[in-house]
């Protein structure tokens, strides 16, 4: 919404700057986006054109003889087209800025000569004054524009550029503005004075309304004006229009776009002649009914759709738009004038069913009220007639069938305490009430009684008062204090806690966290072999593109799509992970939203340094990552082949924490790998924190005693068939009653080792609790494992005896 | 052969004088223990004379004994302060001998990065966690119900422009549209209020969504802070007090902060907070160039508040003549924009590794 500081100036005085006033409009809640400086013409006024002649050595141009009412006239070199004796227009003599039409940039007007002509001076287009982007000719002021007065005074403005908030609907009017610009200011608003002059029959015998729809149109008010004549408005009528971005087009329309602007409330003007028997139905369409809109476009309505009809047809989507053939036109010579009230809900969902969001419907879908149609009705029927001449029939139409009673409101002192921490005077509170144009009485030193003004529709309880007190004194009077009473508990703390320490750990292992979208297209999923349709999809129903269309059901795709991006610009070692929700669709219900932990490790895990060697991150990185976590949680992840088409075949866990499923290990599938273009090894880990969270073992961890006694070590060498999971192994180790713990420090799959056999070495830890282990214990011990281990899974101990103590 | 005293006390001058000697030329700790076996040894010099002792005359052995011991003694004494100057001799050549190249990289130890929009949630809510705030979270996917109806927006209602939504394919009972990715983390505010009586006080951090073209300042997805404190007698005294002590927190305790009047539905009074830029330190220009980080305003709009509008407290249940309470609602994304330096939103979420590896 623009507003001139020239209007507002007609409606409520202030003497400070615009910056002032703009500075102090957005600290009480209405923001001003900008201030637009209009003029800042130095040495330039409005001349008459006494004289064209032609430029003695060139056709297109021309010489003008400009009259400033000084003594003597100058003559300038011009190429406009469009200039002609006899014209008001916008000279600019030496040393005036203008703006360089060729680069936008402002220049100082210098003497010139032009094809041998001296020209001291220019006659301006809207370009070259910053007013428009017009630069086919020059700008041609209306007649009455007075000799030789500067620009500034004559086309120069300020104007405030505001962004009101959707309650407000007042602050889309200068009258509504003018109130704020009071209350700031401590100055009296003077609203329009409305006189004009009625006569000939009585309204309500020349024209009938009736509304059968109350519930979407609680008040209808109309007025008669006969004998008019269409033409073009006066120019200061167009040009206010034209300040507020609003096109002018004929005299009607233009009046009740500027009462529009200046109440809020939007008007509609018929053509009396138009409507069969001069009879108006506010009715709910019928079904099956069209009408042919202002714009020529064809609607189809309905019930839902309010329609302002004669006996016959729709004649206007009411509040939202005219009918094609009810509108003014240049033979047009009785108007009716409508200013209604509709119901807020119906309009919105009007204009959006037709797309039609106009300045009306922006007003209506706040919620005018009822009181505001007649103050708008007897304005603009008073410019009408003004502006168009003819004669207003006596009285105006109001319906009205349920006419609300005033809703004065109390305000009291403890209500302020209680919101705002702080007390205004009754006094000081119902000032600035007043000074909004609300009506307000002080009761006593506790309470007042108020009453908004027919423009406001946001004053619904007593904290919309204290607001209206607390913006306009201002919140900087308010206090400052802490929070001082108990700190109360909440639920639900504890799985995010949980995933704060999952999160923590990963980065620990030196992994990079990541964010992505939530959403994925289904391309993605695709490509990586995660999903081919999009059956269990959660989808968008209006997705910013197909690449966001669904939320996500996986963590892998958008890892993926990270790791190729990051390779394709020289990563030479990715660690990533993301810390996530996905989405899994629950039938009727919200989705469920596991946290999810998945990562992916590419690329040279031991960096360029000179100190290593180079080598590449491979699928035990990833077991390694999961296993570290899970054990700095304090439970053991179980590891068994999984089949998964993200994954290799061969290279792929599934991971368990005390029986339940919690994640998953592996190499990414190599044909994933090279669809998004990376060479080598991609490895993966996922795990579903929530369900993880949810497998922790309730009891309360609890600290082991320290060794007392010494441990005694032992390498054991052993062959044993490749098919033989070396958990088993471990398993059956570990469970020999002195072992401790036992480690598997060498694998060797090398062509020394007999075919279809694997050599492992174990450093095995013998220890007791309560005495120190004579070497014929450990030995004792260690031959039973090694028996154990012949006997379950066929292992053969190799080169038994070398190098068995440590 | 029968010993006198005085030879032995001459014997033991003579081993004496000679050890000495030798212990002057000696360099290495090898050749140190190797005069001590020859000198001080179970068979050594010395021992060798004092086993002599014994023969002496019970009247000579007093005197002679303590010659013994003072020799020994001394040799002892002179063997310390000789493996003393050993060692410190060894110490003072290591730089000769064992130095290295320390201008070399060193071995790289791996260490992780959190995001940081992690970083910086983390380090807004630890601020309101000691202001007795508690972090919880919600669903992303909510009820309209919970995203607006209890939120004082009903439908048809023209506070739902501010929140362009993106909507879940799924139509209830009456063939409405009722999913939807929340647009704020807001509709938090009833879930813990209709499951908890007052008193209350939250923050809850999480994603949220928009149906909103993207550019550098705009995305359709990014990151919120929602808080909320409900109780008797809370005042907008207090979201100021609390919003200003944040303020300080995580911008620093040189900054300003302002309050003026903003609009939301679901509160009244309603508030927005902004901070002096600290680009151009609230004057609009930086070297007579027009501040970008402000847009020439001198000040940045940080977050949206208010007290909890009395509709959205008696929907829940809670007496708003009895309870008030204020909330909020902050952009982390843009904080941290405006902390780093920041100048593309879309940074946060391409996860470029050269972008992340700076935090
Ligand atoms: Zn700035």
């Amino acid at each position: 919404m623009k507003i001139p500081l020239s209007w507002l100036r007609e409606l409520v005085d202030f003497d400070i700057p615009a910056e002032d006033i703009a500075h102090g409009l957005t600290m009480a809640g209405l923001e001003v986006g900008d201030v637009i400086v209009v003029g800042g013409w130095e040495n330039c006024s409005v001349g008459f054109v006494e004289r064209v002649e032609r430029h003695p050595n060139a056709d297109r141009l021309v010489l003008c003889t400009v009259d400033l009412g000084e003594d003597a006239p100058h003559q300038v070199v011009c190429g406009a087209p469009n200039v002609a004796q006899g014209q008001k227009i916008a000279f600019a003599q030496v040393g005036a800025s203008l703006i360089d039409a060729r680069n936008g940039k402002l220049s100082k007007l210098k003497p010139a000569k032009i094809r041998g002509v001296v020209s001291r001076g220019m006659v301006c287009s809207e370009r070259e004054l910053g007013l428009g982007e017009d630069h086919d000719g020059i700008l041609v002021l209306p007649s009455d524009a007075p000799l030789g007065m500067a620009l500034d005074d004559y086309l120069g403005d300020t104007i405030l550029d505001l962004e009101p908030t959707p309650n407000r609907s007042d602050w889309l009017s200068v009258l509504g503005v003018a109130y704020e610009v009071a209350a700031l200011t401590g100055n009296r608003v003077r609203p329009p004075e409305v006189l004009y002059t009625e006569e000939g029959q009585e309204i309500r015998n020349l024209l009938s309304v009736n509304i059968q729809d109350a519930d979407l149109c609680p008040r209808y008010t109309a007025s008669l004006i006969r004998g008019i004549r269409v033409g073009p408005s006066p120019r200061w009528l167009q040009k206010r229009l034209e300040q507020c971005d609003v096109r002018p087009i004929n005299n009607v329309v233009d009046v009740t776009n500027y009462v529009m602007l200046e109440y809020g409330q939007p008007l509609h003007a018929f053509d009396y002649e138009t409507l069969l028997r001069q009879r108006i139905h506010v009715r709910r369409a019928y079904t099956g009914e069209t009408m042919t809109t202002l714009d020529e476009i064809e609607i189809p309505l309905g019930s839902d759709h309010l329609v302002i009809a004669d006996d016959r047809d729709a004649r206007a989507l009411g509040g939202v738009i005219g009918g094609l053939d009810s509108g003014i036109t240049e033979a047009t010579t009785d108007v009716v004038l409508e200013s209604a009230s509709f119901d807020p809900s119906n309009n919105r969902r009007t204009a959006a069913d037709f797309s039609l969001r106009t300045e009306a419907t922006v007003r209506f879908e706040k919620g005018l009220r009822p009181d505001l149609p007649p103050l708008a009705l007897r304005r603009a029927t008073q410019l009408i007639q003004q502006v168009a001449g003819g004669t207003v029939a006596r009285g105006i139409i109001d319906v009205y069938p349920e006419r609300e009673k005033p809703r004065p409101m109390l305000l009291t002192t403890a209500r302020m305490k209680q919101v705002l921490g702080m007390e205004h005077s009754m006094e000081q509170a119902a000032s600035v009430l007043r000074s909004l144009g609300f009506d307000a009485a002080v009761e006593n030193d506790e309470t007042l009684r108020a009453t908004a003004p027919p423009w406001r529709s946001d004053i619904i309880i007593e904290d919309d008062l204290v607001e209206e007190v607390a913006r306009i004194v201002g919140y900087d009077s308010i206090p400052t204090e802490m929070l001082e009473t108990a700190i109360p508990y909440h639920d639900g703390q504890e799985l995010r806690a949980f995933r704060e320490r999952v999160r923590d750990l990963l980065v620990r292992q030196g992994l990079q966290e990541i964010i992505s979208y939530s959403a994925v297209g289904l391309d993605l999923l695709r490509k990586a072999r995660i999903a081919d349709t999009d059956d269990d999809l959660l989808t968008v129903s209006n997705p910013m593109s197909r690449e966001f269309k669904y939320m996500r059901p996986t963590l892998r795709a958008s890892l993926m799509n990270t790791l190729s991006y990051n390779v394709a610009r020289d990563a030479r070692a990715v660690a990533i992970f993301e810390m996530g929700r996905i989405y899994l669709k629950q039938g009727e219900d919200l989705p469920q939203e596991p946290e999810i932990a998945a990562g992916l490790l590419h690329g040279q895990r031991t960096g360029e340094g000179w100190l290593s060697a180079p080598a590449s991150y491979d699928f035990y990185d990833a077991k390694g990552i999961v296993e570290s976590l899970l054990g700095r949680l304090g439970v053991e992840g179980e590891f068994r082949p999984l089949a998964d088409d993200f994954l290799h075949p061969g290279k792929a866990a599934a991971v368990s924490v005390n029986g339940a499923v919690v994640g998953s290990v592996g190499e990414v599938h190599p044909l994933t790998a090279e669809a998004f273009e990376v060479d080598g090894t991609v490895v993966f880990f996922e795990i579903n924190v929530t369900r993880l969270f949810e497998a922790m073992p309730q009891a309360r961890q609890s600290v082991k005693p320290l060794y007392r006694f010494p441990a005694s070590l032992r390498d054991i060498s052993i062959l044993v068939g490749r098919d033989v999971p070396a958990a088993r192994i471990q398993q059956i180790i570990d469970g020999q009653p002195l072992v401790e713990r036992a480690v598997l420090f060498d694998v060797y799959e090398g062509d020394e080792a007999p075919p279809g056999q694997v050599s492992l070495g174990y450093r095995i830890h013998f220890r007791a609790p309560n005495r120190t282990l004579s070497a014929r214990d450990v030995n004792r011990s260690l031959a039973r494992v090694l028996s154990l281990l012949e006997r379950e899974v066929g292992a053969v101990q190799r080169g038994a005896g070398e190098g068995d103590v440590a | 052969m029968s010993m006198t005293s005085a030879q032995l006390i001459e014997d033991l001058g003579g081993v004496q004088s000679e050890a000495l000697d030798e212990l002057q030329g000696l360099t290495s700790e090898e050749s140190l223990e190797e005069w001590r076996v020859k000198f001080l040894g179970r068979r050594g010099r010395l021992t060798t004379v004092l086993r002599t002792l014994g023969s002496l005359p019970p009247e000579d052995r007093r005197a002679a004994g303590q010659e013994a011991n003072r020799t020994k003694t001394l040799l002892e004494e002179e063997l310390g302060a000789a493996r003393r100057r050993v060692r410190e001799g060894r110490f003072a050549l290591l730089a000769e001998q064992e130095q290295i190249d320390v201008t070399r990289p060193g071995r790289p130890a791996t260490v992780g990065r959190y995001h940081p929009l992690t970083q910086i949630i983390r380090e807004m809510c630890d601020a309101f966690v000691s202001m007795g705030f508690q972090v919880i979270e919600g669903p992303e996917v909510e009820w309209d119900h919970y995203n607006f109806e209890m939120l004082n927006i009903p439908s048809d209602h023209p506070a739902r422009d501010m929140f362009n939504t993106l909507w879940i394919d799924h139509k209830d009972a009456e063939g409405r549209q009722s999913m939807l990715l929340r647009t704020h983390t807001s509709p938090m505010q009833a879930r813990t209020m209709e499951k908890t009586d007052p008193p209350v006080r939250v923050v809850v951090p999480g994603k949220v969504y928009r149906y909103e073209a993207t550019d550098a300042t705009h995305e359709w997805h990014f990151h919120q802070i929602e808080g909320l404190a409900v109780d008797k007698g809370i005042t907008m005294a207090h979201l100021k007090g609390t919003l200003y002590e944040f303020a300080r927190r995580v911008f620093g305790p040189e900054r300003k902060v302002r309050f003026r009047c903003d609009y939301f539905p679901f509160v009244e009074p309603g508030v927005d907070m902004s901070i002096d830029c600290f680009v151009c330190e609230g004057q609009g220009s930086v070297n007579g160039s027009p501040c970008t980080v402000c847009r020439e305003a001198g000040w940045i709009e940080i977050l949206g508040a208010g007290m909890v509008h009395p509709k959205v407290l008696s929907d829940v249940g809670y007496d708003p003549a009895i309870y008030t309470g204020f909330a909020f609602g902050i952009g982390p994304d843009r904080v941290a924009m405006l902390k780093y330096g920041i100048e593309d939103i879309r940074l946060f979420y391409s996860n470029d590794l050269r972008f992340l590896g700076q935090f």
